[in-house]
């Protein structure tokens, strides 16, 4: 009997050392940033151009390129990602076809991000010739965050019940009639977070837009989509490792970071809040 | 039978290469209550959803034979599926409100149709919660959420959608089998007013309530229809063996 106790005791004991653990570096993560960045952050910091090659100044074209890209993003990906989730969801019969489909779906996820950048430079830059520019990396993102997109879209059309689809069909309503009046009004919030979700990782991605259209600095704000732009991952990255002061600049990096952290924090927590919204509406 | 509004002949229905129903061949009458009885999966759901064409959305569901409402063969090509859904309402075994309010759950049948005259929906409305015995029950909070309803409302709410659309035919799939005794026996009562303007076909599980509400009952086994009769017939004078084994509860 001992021995069964001890045994129970260990077992609840080493599941909860790994929380702990992974709450640990989370904290500490985050403790790091916060402590080597907050320092730096000020009005001027988030609204200035960077000046004296970098070493002063703000981030301002940063965050606007990286607002600018996100936005480019969703326009490609929420359309498109919910267009295909309602085909897949609704209309496609299950065969050898849609079974394709998805897999090749779920395989894209897990496609390298560089690899999307290297598809961006030939689809977007040059077959199209948009050139380095906001559209091309956004469009390259938007190509990213579709599996994703698809994948949480066709989560929450699964949730909505097959009763209100019949129920509506019952009264007359056609397919389309159903799906539009019946399904997505309940379907959307959970297509939102999840799509939400999908662009504040694409809103943290170097990779993609390293080839696309990010700059090494710009010292005004792009003039349109086809312009180059700054993009705080991406200037993270060079004051990170390619300034020719690192150390002088570190607090510049940190202050970075943090600015990209809290505005995926806050796409993170909207896409909760929207996910709590949905359950209130389910249980009514 | 004077009036025929529903007739089956030679009718098969397949799911893929399952045959689930066998050369059903039936006249439904017009304002009567037809019963609808068998032990599970004998076929008497899908019997009842191939009336308006509810089978359509499974994959690989292909009927033949003929199935006519009012003369019109409804898988017929020219036949759009969606009239037939107006004209021949259905009733799920599970009551099925829509997340929304008690009004617009009975309003939706209409707006889908094209209707956006909001006097004559309000009319509609309220007549065919009075239809279905729910007005008094609802009249105050007609803007409330449909989920706020019992288990036997919401299923009277679900009738009311149903009448609203002004259907001739009436399915319902075991309307009464989630519900509690004074809850079924109000969709009885209920089922009786109705017949006066409605074709009403119904299964269900209970022989006692096949044999209390329906005008003719329908005994499915298997696929097939075993017998067909008058429900006192039926009940008093079983013409097969096994049509009597399963009305006095031998198996099923």
């Amino acid at each position: 009997m001992k021995i069964k106790r001890f045994q129970e005791l260990l077992g609840f004991n080493i599941l909860r050392l790994c929380v702990g653990a992974v709450i640990l570096i989370l904290i500490f993560i985050l403790y790091d940033i916060i402590s080597k960045g907050s320092g730096i952050i000020h009005w001027k910091f988030l609204t200035e151009a960077p000046k004296n090659g970098m070493t002063e100044g703000g981030i301002f074209p940063a965050i606007v390129g990286t607002f600018t890209v996100t936005v480019i993003t969703a326009l490609l990906s929420i359309p498109l990602g919910m267009g295909c989730a309602i085909y897949l969801n609704e209309y496609a019969r299950d065969g050898i076809f849609t079974r394709i489909v998805r897999m090749a779906i779920r395989n894209l996820s897990g496609v390298p991000s560089i690899v999307y950048g290297l598809f961006g430079v030939i689809l977007f830059v040059q077959m199209m010739n948009f050139g380095t520019s906001i559209l091309s990396a956004g469009l390259t993102l938007g190509l990213m965050t579709l599996p994703w997109t698809i994948t949480a879209s066709e989560e929450a059309l699964k949730n909505v019940p097959k009763s209100y689809r019949e129920g509506a069909l019952a009264l007359g309503a056609t397919k389309w009639q159903a799906i539009r009046t019946n399904v997505l009004p309940y379907a959307i919030p959970g297509m939102l977070t999840g799509t939400i979700l999908g662009l504040s990782r694409a809103a943290g991605e170097t990779a993609p837009i390293l080839f696309t259209g990010a700059a090494f600095f710009l010292p005004y704000l792009p003039k349109s989509l086809f312009s180059q732009f700054m993009a705080l991952p991406y200037h993270l990255y060079i004051m990170s490792t390619q300034h020719h002061a690192i150390s002088k600049v570190r607090p510049i990096a940190y202050g970075t970071a943090l600015v990209l952290i809290a505005l995926i924090f806050i796409m993170n927590i909207s896409a909760i809040m929207l996910r709590y919204k949905l359950r209130k509406i389910k249980m009514e | 039978m004077k009036d025929i509004k529903i007739r089956t002949d030679n009718f098969n229905f397949y799911y893929g290469n399952v045959h689930v129903l066998k050369k059903v061949s039936m006249d439904i009458a017009a304002n009567k209550v037809t019963g609808i009885i068998g032990p599970s999966g004998c076929g008497k759901s899908t019997f009842l959803r191939s009336i308006n064409r509810m089978n359509d959305t499974i994959l690989g569901a292909r009927a033949e034979g003929n199935m006519m409402v009012d003369g019109k063969d409804i898988y017929a090509d020219d036949v759009d599926v969606v009239d037939i859904r107006r004209k021949v309402g259905m009733v799920f075994q599970k009551s099925n409100p829509f997340p929304k309010t008690i009004f617009e759950n009975v309003a939706y049948g209409l707006k889908i149709n094209g209707i956006k005259d909001k006097y004559y929906i309000q009319d509609r409305v309220e007549k065919s919660l009075k239809d279905a015995a729910l007005w008094g029950e609802v009249k105050d909070r007609i803007n409330k959420n449909a989920f706020e309803l019992s288990g036997g409302q919401q299923q009277r709410l679900c009738i009311a959608r149903a009448l609203a659309v002004d259907p001739e035919v009436v399915l319902m799939d075991e309307p009464a089998s989630a519900l509690d005794p004074t809850a079924t026996l109000k969709i009885e009562e209920l089922i009786q007013e109705l017949k006066k303007k409605y074709t009403i076909v119904i299964v269900t599980h209970n022989m006692q309530q096949a044999a209390r509400i329906s005008d003719y009952t329908a005994f499915f086994m298997l696929g097939e229809l075993i017998e067909y009769n008058i429900t006192s017939l039926m009940f008093t004078k079983p013409g097969k063996k096994i049509t009597e084994d399963y009305i006095t509860g031998r198996f099923g």
